[in-house]
């Protein structure tokens, strides 16, 4: 990694952004935006079939230029694989920073959407969770055409090529990944944390941290009770919420969290919290703290932002060649250094090591250890711990009934 | 044709305001009650249906929520009182020539955004951070103390983040009281407390009123202190209407608490008006 690098962009974005949250700040204008929905009564849903690919594509060209909306510091401020996009294809790419986080930002787009309207954007990077699935129950995504796609379909892993909530990739190809596991100080703790149980451990009373997002708390309180989340029914839910409720009463959650987990937790205010990956492998990285990150051996989840087209979408054609290009492993192992998440090609892996034997001292060893992270580039062995978050049928309401068990819990 | 100009003049001034209030109040209200009478979901569509039943529904998912909120907003504009009068007291009868220093110092917080503020808390407030760390190393608080996620940090934040809303229609009081009516007092052979008590405070009293309603109505309704600042069992209605709002999309049931909320805290300050109402203080002030 080179000197002159912006130092921590996993940290910086845990600080300034949380993937699902942010809500803090960011939550005004989120709200506002759902108020303009609700004085226009803009709020019609659509339920239209998913339009057909073909006719979708057909007669649309490149228009020389794409507009990217993705999340801020997921992508080097220099933006070298833009650069070298353009280069090549002669397409210019307007890049905003305009995600900060999914329900605000499925607040903001939905009224346009629901008008046909452009959002201002033609390529978005969206979490798999409640707000993807109903992005393609109303059809506000653009069937994808595998044509444009060569490089996905040559170097990505299966692994992103299967995911449970998109399978077969109709609507969305990854950006990158991450787990969701254990973290912990082990100076605090005074022992190795291995299982969830730990999680409802009465010796850390009021030391736990839990996620406040209702998928990702119910998927820890399903792997306590040795549920799978992938496939589980209202029952498992009351299940696991049950055994989370006890676990709150019994004083043993400090707080329900968002990303702000991180402070607390080297603070020495949590000891040990439900936690992205990246984030943990940033913090030790910049801050010399001695975190621990764990999949714990129930499991852990996978969960992927993934780039989409908005059906509205004025270049769509730009737009997947873009896509496309960040499949090419020596972009994708570009993005890799900057971002540390998962990366869906593993490819990119050897281009890493390739470069880092070029290099010598603590810029050489920290290109390795970068390739050689099970949090980056995970093995098999991982990945076969790693569960998918349930998809939630909105369509039959499902998602209302999952939120209000689990948000029972957190908003009690 | 001059009479008919003269008569229309104060409407005219007024028309501005009331068209700003008609259309950001007034048809955003409406929207509103007529959203939380719908039922359906995002997917496919919400009809109006005229479900009055959300109502009943949402205060007994709620209550809780919505009665903790309102002790949370009682509790913070009493401990913006017992804070903020002395130091409005305090610029207004002793600040000499810096007044307007002084206000100003009590106002640079409030320069950053309140959500920092906030966080800034998290970072001073910390179970072994530069304020309790001490405290603990000496043996004034028990080793597992805490203030963050806690009750009481809630409280404490949204006290200090309307403090000034407090202050300052204090301040503008106090201000104004004619030191000779004080005067007279001692004259009178009053003592200082009881110059106070049946001279100053009354005076006062309708900047207190102000300040309550300022404190009061959006302390209630704030949802970054108990987000930032609470623990398990803190959550504010203001977080449920959010996440109902934001994360579920539950439009109709969002508008439902926001307009149980509302009316809550309508009846609550009109019949707070009427117990200690402008009238009352102008009379004890004719009087």
């Amino acid at each position: 990694m080179s000197k002159n690098r912006p130092p921590a962009p996993a940290l910086l974005r845990g600080l300034t952004r949380a993937r699902y949250s942010r809500r803090d700040t960011f939550r005004l204008a989120g709200l506002s935006a759902a108020a303009l929905a609700l004085a226009g009564c803009g709020v019609e849903g659509q339920g239209q079939s998913h339009s057909d690919m073909t006719e979708y594509w057909e007669g649309r060209k490149s228009n020389g230029k794409v507009r990217f909306a993705n999340w801020p510091l997921y992508m080097d401020p220099e933006k070298p694989e833009l650069k070298r996009f353009t280069e090549q294809t002669g397409i210019e790419v307007e890049y905003h920073e305009s995600i900060q986080d999914m329900p605000s930002w499925f607040g903001e787009i939905q009224p346009l959407l629901a008008n046909g309207d452009d959002i201002g954007a033609d390529l978005m990077v969206i979490s798999n969770g409640q707000e993807l699935t109903k992005l393609m129950a109303l059809g506000y995504l653009a069937p994808l055409n595998r044509e444009y796609l060569g490089n996905f379909t040559e170097f990505a892993d299966e692994y992103h090529t299967m995911s449970a909530y998109d399978y077969g990739n109709k609507y969305t190809v990854p950006y990158a990944s991450g787990i969701t596991g254990i973290a912990y100080n082990p100076e605090r703790t005074g022992r190795e944390i291995t299982s969830v149980k730990d999680l409802w451990d009465p010796a850390f009373k009021g030391r736990v941290g839990m996620m406040a997002d209702p998928q990702e708390i119910a998927n820890f309180g399903m792997f306590y009770k040795g549920i799978s989340p992938d496939d589980s029914g209202v029952d498992d839910w009351k299940a696991a919420a049950e055994a989370l409720k006890k676990q709150r009463d019994d004083g043993i959650v400090r707080a329900y969290y968002e990303q702000d987990y991180i402070q607390p937790l080297v603070n020495g205010d949590i000891w040990l919290t439900m936690a992205w990956s990246g984030d943990i492998y940033q913090v030790n990285a910049e801050e010399g703290s001695n975190l621990k990150f764990v999949i714990p051996e129930e499991g852990g989840t996978l969960w992927t932002d993934n780039m989409t087209i908005p059906i509205t979408a004025q270049n769509p054609v730009d737009a997947i060649m873009l896509m496309d290009f960040l499949y090419a492993p020596d972009i994708a192992a570009s993005l890799t250094e900057y971002i540390n998440y998962i990366c869906p090609v593993p490819h990119a892996k050897e281009v890493l090591l390739d470069r880092a034997s070029e290099l010598s001292g603590e810029e050489k060893e920290e290109l390795e250890g970068l390739a050689n992270s099970p949090l980056v580039f995970p093995s098999d062995s991982d990945y076969a711990r790693l569960h998918n978050y349930k998809v939630l049928d909105v369509e039959a309401g499902e998602d209302k009934e999952f939120n209000s068990i689990f948000q029972a819990i957190t908003q009690a | 044709m001059t009479r008919l100009r003269e008569k229309a003049a104060p409407y005219l001034l007024a028309l501005p305001a009331w068209i700003w209030l008609g259309i950001f109040f007034v048809v955003p209200i409406i929207g509103l009650l007529w959203m939380s009478l719908m039922t359906g979901n995002i997917i496919t569509g919400f009809q109006q249906t005229f479900n009055v039943a959300i109502y009943p529904e949402v205060i007994s998912a709620y209550w809780e929520q919505i009665l903790r909120s309102l002790g949370y907003g009682v509790s913070a504009t009493l401990l913006c009182i017992a804070v903020g009068y002395p130091v409005a007291y305090w610029i207004a009868f002793h600040g000499g020539a810096h007044k307007t220093t002084y206000l100003l110092l009590v106002l640079l917080p409030f320069f950053v955004t309140q959500v920092l503020r906030t966080i800034s808390w998290k970072f001073l407030l910390a179970d072994d951070g530069v304020v309790l760390g001490p405290l603990k190393a000496v043996g004034l608080l028990p080793e597992d103390a805490r203030v963050l996620s806690t009750t009481l940090a809630v409280v404490v934040g949204l006290a200090y983040n309307f403090l000034p809303f407090m202050i300052l229609p204090i301040y503008a009081v106090l201000e104004q009281v004619d030191h000779r009516v004080v005067e007279a007092a001692y004259d009178l052979y009053a003592s200082r407390f009881h110059a106070f008590v049946h001279v100053v405070l009354p005076l006062s009293l309708p900047g207190v009123f102000a300040g309550v309603l300022l404190v009061f109505v959006p302390s209630s309704a704030d949802y970054v202190n108990a987000s930032v600042l609470g623990g398990t069992n803190n959550t504010m209605i203001g977080n449920i209407i959010q996440s109902q709002y934001l994360v579920n999309n539950a439009y109709p049931t969002a508008a439902a608490i926001t307009f149980v909320l509302m009316t809550i805290l309508l009846v609550g300050i009109f019949s707070y008006a009427k117990a200690l109402g402008t009238e009352r203080v102008m009379e004890v002030q004719a009087g």
